[in-house]
């Protein structure tokens, strides 16, 4: 069995870290948008995390992982040369990469690290690209050089206004749209309140919008339909129908009730998992 | 004791297993087996009948010498027994578990006619067993490699068949499997109560042992191609499954506390979620349970939930008991264990409360009515006829349809409308070099089919290595109506 051993590990935010894992398999076949699913070890979960970046010639993959709960914080102590037990992927279907004209890229916290190669992508297809990246406050802005890179425009919000412009990504979104621009599609990853109002403002507009959706997963390869969200009424797996959908369809309120779904054991693994870790287990 | 003569033994020799009100409070297996002397004395009950004529043996998929083995186990020689047991069956312990004997070798048994049909599952499982706690293994000799290269796409029953009997002509095989453990349904679907994982890892070494490579995390559709696998390798064999789960399409399907029963028993058997938090995996404990459907699955899942502490376990049918799919042994094992059965119904919707879980199952009655495509009586509902019925979760095991995630990559593979692959007689498909088996060809179907299919298809594998004769067209065989 390949061994997932990380080679290189940074921090880029408190509670966010990156992560270059040697997974040669899946650098090979990875494209934007796509994710994988991380066990740590014989008694861990299954995860999903989008790749952030990939080099096939090298044969590894990059993550952003933010610390959430009890795997994410756990994966959080991981250092280089460390190993994780299995990777899977790459997963989901690819982003349709096309010839937009002006593309909005609109993402909130660790939302950016799914935006990332996205933009890229769209970049180098010939588009313009607009990011709109948003934080809740200075010290956890992430990536911001990263899509100063891709992007012909950079707007970084935070909710406190300590950083950039103050005020919500989809404040900044709604001046752009109201300012003129007419953007070809508007992408948008990060919370499902945001994603939401990012659908909204744009369906407004006029103007095709895709989320990436964050369900819960387990296998991620359309086995068990943890992940379903309905889209235009219709059930679908966003393990293997999306994660990409078209935003103006998604029904954000169930999404959101169903991240929901294991908040008392989420807060009791990690409750244990504080305690031997304070025990130095 | 006499096992000669003319005195036949009627009844068979029980088997023990525990008691309900201590099985349910865990995992752990409810059939206990035989002991060495009670194997041997309801093996002395075969008649011996010659092997060309033994309707036992038409009976099982994969053809298990079954009076061969029982005539070595009578006389208390285990490996003996073994060594015939695999010479078609190389999951004995699995087998011996989870197979619908009475719909298979036991129903044809002469000694039906004058007594108890002779215990065969239960013998096969034993002499498994037996090896695997005294380290007997078969000696198997591998032919000199033919250099020839094999992949096989997912590691459930049909797939590993198909990998034992192809390396044991001497090709070098390589199984690809998406889960991180290899097994198939065997891992993430059948529970520990009924097949307990250690019985399947080591059936697994013995593919190991004997050169199989098994490679996990490996989606092909998606981490390898098909296209990629046809390049490198001289053939491949989909052995892919069913686990795509249907849900039923009805108002409130996504409120949360509704599984699919896939969902359902990977979280509690490939992930452990019964041991939550030692394992990290959750899983609700929910107190009044519905289950929909009528099969295995839905008593695995209705057994399952009775496991995680469920005061109230409903499973729902909409057709009557004669008509349920699941093995007779598993429902009179649920009936015993106290999960209780509500047949001609179906739901019609499921009731949510305000933070979206669900709390009630609105249920329509159904008549039967005349049979349909199926040959089974088809359900039919009795307008004005609902009611509900308040849960706090609710399992929908209504069938499954093969995982589409492969099918994309490659266009030219023929499905039929259920969206199960083509194959001809020789399970070749409509792509050269590519052959398919288990429930990837019937939907879903039995452990021992798919190892049949495994098994069956092995040969062709290695008579097309031999060829490389490929049909220009491929005439699709019905392996449904051949049960
Ligand atoms: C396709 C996809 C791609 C993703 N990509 C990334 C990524 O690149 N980087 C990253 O940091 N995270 C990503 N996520 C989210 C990540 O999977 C979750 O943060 C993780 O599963 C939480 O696990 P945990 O045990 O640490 O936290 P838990 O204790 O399980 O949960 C803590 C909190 O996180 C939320 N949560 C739980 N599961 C998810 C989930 N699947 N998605 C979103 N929120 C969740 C819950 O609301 C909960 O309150 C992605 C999710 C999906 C579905
Ligand atoms: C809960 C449950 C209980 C059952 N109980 C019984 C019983 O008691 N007796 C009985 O005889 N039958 C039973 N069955 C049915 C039986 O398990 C199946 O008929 C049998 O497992 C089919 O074997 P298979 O090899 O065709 O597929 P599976 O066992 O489904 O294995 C397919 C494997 O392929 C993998 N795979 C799929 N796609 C890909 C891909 N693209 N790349 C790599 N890998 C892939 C899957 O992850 C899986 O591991 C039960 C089924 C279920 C779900
Ligand atoms: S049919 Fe019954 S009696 Fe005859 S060989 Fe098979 S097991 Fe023995
Ligand atoms: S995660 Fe299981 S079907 Fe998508």
């Amino acid at each position: 069995m390949p061994k997932y051993v990380i080679t290189a590990k940074r921090k880029l935010a408190p509670r966010v870290n990156w992560f270059r894992i040697q997974a040669p398999l899946i650098a090979r076949r990875a494209q934007p948008g796509q994710f994988v699913i991380v066990r740590l070890h014989e008694k861990g979960e299954r995860i999903p995390l989008t790749l952030f970046d990939w080099n096939a010639n090298e044969g590894f993959i990059e993550l952003v992982v933010q610390e959430v709960g009890k795997t994410t914080m756990e994966m959080g102590r991981y250092n280089v040369g460390d190993h994780v037990l299995n990777i899977t992927g790459p997963l989901g279907n690819p982003t349709h990469i096309d010839m937009y004209g002006v593309v909005v890229i609109v993402c909130g916290g660790v939302g950016s690290a799914v935006c990332y190669p996205v933009a890229k992508a769209l970049r180098e297809r010939g588009n313009k690209v607009i990011s709109i990246i948003g934080f809740r406050t200075r010290e956890l802005v992430i990536l911001e050089e990263e899509f100063r890179r891709i992007s012909d425009e950079v707007i970084v919000t935070t909710d406190d206004g300590s950083y950039g412009v103050k005020g919500f990504t989809t404040d900044a979104l709604r001046s752009l749209l109201e300012s003129g621009v007419k953007p070809g599609l508007v992408y948008t990853a990060g919370p499902v309140i945001m994603m939401k109002k990012v659908a909204e403002i744009t369906r407004r507009h006029g103007v095709l919008t895709y989320a990436s959706l964050n369900p819960i997963m387990v296998d991620g390869t359309g086995m068990c339909g943890a992940c379903r969200v309905t889209v235009e009424g219709r059930t679908v797996f966003a393990c293997v129908d999306g994660p990409d959908f078209d935003a103006h369809k998604v029904d954000f309120d169930e999404l959101a009730k169903r991240l929901a779904q294991y908040t008392e054991e989420e807060r009791i693994a990690l409750e244990k998992y504080l305690n031997t870790v304070s025990r130095g287990g | 004791m006499s096992t000669g003569g003319s005195r036949v033994k009627k009844k068979r020799v029980p088997v023990p297993r525990r008691e309900p009100a201590e099985r349910i409070r865990d995992f752990n297996e409810v059939v206990l087996g035989y002991t060495l002397e009670q194997a041997m004395e309801e093996a002395s009950r075969c008649l011996q009948c010659p092997l060309n004529f033994a309707p036992c043996v038409k009976g099982c998929p994969v053809h298990v010498n079954i009076p061969g083995f029982l005539r070595k186990l009578r006389e208390g020689d285990v490996k003996g027994a073994l060594e015939i047991i695999m010479e078609t069956n190389p999951l004995p312990g699995i087998t011996g578990r989870v197979c619908p004997q009475e719909e298979q070798c036991e129903r044809n048994c002469i000694m039906g006619r004058i007594g108890d049909r002779i215990n065969i599952g239960k013998l096969e499982r034993f002499v498994a067993d037996y090896a695997r706690k005294h380290g007997i293994r078969p000696e198997v000799k591998i032919p000199p490699s033919t250099g020839k290269k094999i992949a096989i796409v997912g590691s459930g029953p049909a797939g590993l068949t198909a990998a034992a009997e192809l390396r044991k002509m001497g090709h070098e095989v390589r199984v690809f499997e998406a889960l991180h453990e290899p097994g198939g349904v065997l891992v993430y679907g059948i529970p520990e109560f009924r097949l307990p994982k250690e019985i399947v890892r080591y059936e697994l070494e013995y593919l190991s042992k004997i050169g199989v490579e098994i490679l996990t995390d490996v989606v092909v559709g998606k981490t390898l191609s098909l296209r990629d696998l046809l390049t490198e390798y001289d053939a491949v064999f989909l052995g892919t499954g069913a686990g795509t789960p249907n849900f039923l399409n009805i108002p409130g399907v996504n409120c949360l506390n509704i599984y699919s029963a896939n969902e359902f028993l990977t979280r509690v058997n490939l992930m452990k979620a019964y041991l939550f938090p030692e394992y990290d995996t959750p899983i609700k404990k929910p107190n009044r349970v519905a289950v929909i459907g009528g099969g295995n699955t839905a008593m695995d899942a209705a057994r399952s939930a009775l496991r995680l502490g469920s005061r109230e376990v409903y499973v729902l049918y909409r057709r009557t008991k004669e008509l349920m799919t699941a093995r007779q042994e598993e429902v009179e094992n649920a009936e015993e264990e106290g999960v209780k059965f509500m047949f001609l119904v179906s739901p019609v919707e499921f009731v949510c409360d305000d933070k979206g879980r669900v709390k009630a199952v609105r249920l329509i009655k159904m008549r039967l009515g005349e049979p349909g495509r199926d040959g089974r009586p088809r359900p039919i509902p009795i307008p004005g006829s609902e009611f509900e019925l308040e849960v706090d979760a609710v399992i929908i095991a209504i069938g499954q349809t093969p995982n589409r995630i492969l099918f994309k990559d490659i266009p030219e593979l023929k499905l039929t409308e259920k969206g199960t692959i083509v194959v001809d007689e020789k399970y070749r498909t409509t792509v050269k070099g590519v052959f398919a088996g288990g429930d990837a060809i019937r939907g879903e179907s039995t452990v021992v089919k798919a190892m049949g299919d495994g098994w069956k298809a092995a040969r062709s594998i290695d008579e097309y290595l031999k060829t490389g004769e490929w049909p220009p067209e491929i005439k699709p065989h019905d392996f449904e109506a051949e049960n």
